[in-house]
């Protein structure tokens, strides 16, 4: 079990261009899984009756395994495609986002949002001037869980071909080659991405929100409860 | 032949229901490694949450822990125990021995999150006239502050349960048994029957896992917790943003 250096060496090219596929692919997720549940969520603070029906759609999607989702396209939009690869990625930030989006809305206090209206604020300007700042928090809070779990399953996209995986590349490739150095290739600096993203974003979120300094760990709402 | 009736046909053949890689012995491994794995993570992070959630004490050592798990990807946290383990036990640390360590790598951060923000979270005056009676801390933590946040416990432990047993068919990927062989066999043989398959069982059993859990939930939550005439049971009601999972 000796690491073969001279091979990470002459790789190197490869290292870093798996790690911008890996960024791309987690970026083209994030991004279209918000601006999806972006509209969701809005359309579910509108209209109360359509949120229980969505989170529970949005449930069901998470709760099947990432590997069950990607294999079950293979047949439908075929291996080596990016749609198999992205289409299970943005269902898997749906609920996330859509749960922090909504609590981050719901978190806005009645009596502002009667301020905005007394002041002669149409829905539009309120939504985008109040509730979206005063949101912000557990918005952020969402677009860390999202980033850090989908850095996770990028991995996995590896299983749909060599053209695919980001850092999971190495991962499966060392995994039919026996081949160790390759496979910590691969997971060493895909950890190492995920802890950093998730710093990072800590880093974002306090630097947004200043004044939302916790004073009990508990308190923090990037610390988030599940299925309560 | 279309993708539903080679799935049928697939599901209802004979042949797939018995032998060394029939439906229930896969099933059959993938819910031993889930149990193992959630009941180790259930004895690791349960204790833990209820001391910081009791004491209150190094409670941003264990968020932070948490979050790092939560940040650590299934897949690299395999592959790396792999070698090591299967150094140990060349059977299973290949088999079971990295799946079980990953899906408790998995499991620990939403049990322990769920426990400590739940115990943390009951009403201190609730606490102070349980002190103000007599009751040790044993007593306290006991008596009143687990039946109290025992709803948001109970949250933390399914959640653990169905990222567990859905996460479990990773180990498949590395020569693992379990449900997510179909799966990883089915995609490099081009076999949709056995892809779809595969996707069903592994659907509904983790379908399955969250509804069980989720009534489990229900049925040791106190009924007084769900009324809104207690105040003090407020405080550990959901009002937070859910959604700290990881699948995958």
């Amino acid at each position: 079990m000796t690491i073969d250096w001279a091979w990470v060496g002459d790789h190197l090219d490869e290292l870093a261009f798996r790690t911008l596929q890996h960024l791309y692919l987690t970026a083209i997720a994030v991004i279209v899984g918000f601006a999806i549940s972006f509209v969701l969520a809005v359309w579910s603070i509108r209209r109360r009756a359509v949120y229980p029906p969505i989170a529970a759609l949005a449930g069901i999607l998470y709760t099947i395994p990432s590997l069950a989702l990607f294999a079950a396209l293979v047949p439908v939009t075929g291996l080596r495609s990016i749609v198999t690869a992205e289409f299970p990625l943005v269902a898997y930030t749906l609920l996330i986002f859509l749960r922090n989006i909504v609590s981050g809305f719901d978190a806005v206090p009645g009596e502002v949002l009667e301020a905005a209206d007394g002041m002669g604020y149409t829905s539009r300007r309120r939504l985008w001037s109040v509730e979206l700042p005063l949101a912000i928090p557990l918005v952020i809070a969402g677009i860390r869980l999202a980033t850090v779990s989908t850095i996770g399953l990028v991995t996995i996209t590896g299983i749909l071909g060599d053209s695919l995986g980001g850092l999971g590349f190495f991962i499966f490739e060392a995994y039919r080659r026996s081949f160790l150095t390759e496979t910590l290739m691969g997971a060493v600096p895909l950890m190492v991405l995920a802890v950093i993203a998730d710093v990072v974003l800590v880093r974002v979120q306090r630097r947004l929100t200043p004044w939302n300094r916790p004073a009990r760990p508990s308190d923090d709402p990037t610390i988030a409860t599940v299925g309560a | 032949m279309n993708l539903v009736e080679e799935t049928a046909a697939w599901l209802l053949d004979a042949g797939h229901w018995s032998g060394s890689d029939g439906i229930p012995l896969r099933l059959g491994e993938h819910l031993v490694v889930s149990f193992a794995a959630l009941l180790l993570t259930v004895a690791i992070a349960l204790p833990i949450g209820l001391v910081v959630g009791h004491t209150r004490r190094g409670a941003a050592v264990a968020v932070n822990l948490a979050n790092l798990g939560r940040a650590l990807p299934t897949l690299a946290v395999i592959t790396i125990v792999l070698p090591l383990t299967s150094a140990i036990d060349p059977q299973l640390g290949f088999k079971f021995y990295p799946t079980i360590i990953a899906l408790i790598v998995l499991g620990i951060p939403p049990i322990l999150v769920n426990t400590y923000v739940g115990i943390s979270g009951v009403d201190a005056d609730l606490v102070e006239s349980a002190r103000g009676m007599g009751l040790t801390e044993r007593q306290v933590l006991r008596r009143v502050e687990i039946p109290v946040a025992i709803p948001v416990l109970a949250g933390g432990i399914r959640s653990a349960a169905v990222q567990i047993v859905a996460t479990a068919t990773l180990g498949a990927i590395f020569g693992g048994g379990g449900l997510g062989r179909y799966l990883v066999e089915g995609i490099a043989q081009n076999d949709n029957g056995k892809i779809f398959g595969g996707v069903t069982l592994v659907a509904i059993l983790c379908l399955l896992t969250e509804g069980a859990f989720a009534l489990i939930q229900r049925r040791v939550t106190s009924p007084g917790l769900t009324q809104p005439r207690f105040g003090w049971s407020s405080r550990v009601q959901p009002g937070r943003p859910g959604g700290a999972e990881f699948s995958g």
